[in-house]
């Protein structure tokens, strides 16, 4: 078991990843910027139902979608909150908010959408 | 020449003194009726929690922002602008399971309604509420007649904004402020500025700042003008 995770960890080294768990408890910081901005459309419960998704051609993201949340890497995530959708090759609807939030809510954002959905932080470098 | 001149006099403090009773009488119901949700004037405090926080949209620039006729109106028959309040997020609840979430109807106050004299006077104190304000420049919206079709698919489709705000009546309630009575409701100077920058009026605003140029903002603009409820259209 050791020597997998080992080989875990080397692998990873040498895709040139780092991977850190996500935390036991969220930034109450990350909370209120999550339920500002982000609940009207990805709602109370993260899981994309926001009240204004009722209407939206596309709909929001679930962020409780361990899936595809582990399929996404945080430089994407950040760079989809910073700069919308567009900038990931997804929906216009998601829009930027590089004007409103700073880098380093964004980056406190990421974090939280990784407690949210359960999965690893993975940066590529 | 000496009756004359008190003729004069007293002709114009009969225009006058009315005018200023007017006047100081919509003043007092903004301080005693209204100061305890909306702010009057420009808060020292900008912080996210102020804004998370306050009861009523800021007035503090109400004379650049609003339609004088449209606020006599509103202020005796006042109907919802913000389906889900000021603050979506104190009055959303998770709604069935898979649906979208729902406003709970109960945390949402009701808008006093004043007499149709008050609300001329309140209306006439608030037009002057900010009226030389810089945060709207004369002149932001071009004016011209937008292409109804292009403005409209820009606002539901290309740009998002119909993500957040309703652009006719009955649609299910949104974050956002209802647009269909915009035309009615807000001067387009205004319109133009704060859709180019929402953080300059509120400050951590959760409507994003998009990257707009300015014919899309004066499309967006022109559009939202003709979008009215009351005479007009």
């Amino acid at each position: 078991m050791k020597t997998l995770a080992c080989s875990l960890t080397v692998l990873l080294g040498a895709l040139g990843a780092s991977v850190s768990m996500a935390a036991d408890e969220p930034s109450p910081q990350a909370v209120k910027l999550y339920d500002t901005y982000c609940v009207q459309c990805h709602g109370v419960n993260r899981d994309g139902n926001g009240i204004n998704s009722a209407t939206m051609a596309v709909k929001p993201r679930d962020h409780t979608d361990s899936k595809a949340m582990g399929d996404t890497p945080d430089d994407l995530l950040f760079k989809a909150i910073k700069s919308g959708g567009l900038s990931v090759s997804k929906s216009v609807l998601m829009p930027t908010w590089g004007g409103v939030l700073t880098d380093d809510e964004i980056r406190l954002l990421v974090q939280y959408l990784r407690f949210v959905s359960k999965t690893q932080s993975t940066t590529n470098q | 020449m000496k009756r004359t001149r008190a003729q004069f006099v007293t002709i114009l403090a009969a225009v006058l003194v009315p005018a200023l009773t007017h006047a100081g009488k919509g003043e007092e119901i903004l301080q005693s009726q209204c100061s305890s949700c909306h702010a009057l004037s420009k808060p020292e405090d900008t912080s996210l929690d102020r804004l998370l926080n306050r009861k009523g949209p800021d007035l503090y620039y109400a004379g650049v922002k609003f339609n004088k006729e449209w606020l006599v109106r509103w202020l005796q028959a006042p109907t919802r602008i913000r389906p889900a309040g000021v603050m979506y997020r104190k009055v959303v609840k998770a709604g069935p399971a898979g649906s979208a979430d729902v406003v709970d109807e109960s945390l949402l106050p009701s808008h006093m309604k004043l007499s149709a004299e008050d609300a001329a006077a309140a209306a006439e104190a608030l037009a002057a509420l900010g009226a030389d304000s810089p945060l709207v420049t004369k002149g932001a919206f071009k004016g011209g007649a937008p292409n109804v079709m292009m403005a409209s698919l820009l606002f539901n489709k290309l740009r998002g904004c119909s993500s957040c705000h309703a652009a006719k009546p009955g649609e299910p309630p949104h974050s956002g402020p209802e647009l269909y009575t915009a035309g009615d409701r807000l001067k387009p100077d205004f319109v133009a500025e704060y859709i180019r920058d929402p953080q300059k009026f509120d400050p951590h605003i959760w409507m994003p700042k998009l990257e707009l140029n300015d014919g899309d903002i004066q499309k967006l603009t022109g559009y939202l003008m003709t979008l009215k409820q009351e005479g007009g259209k």
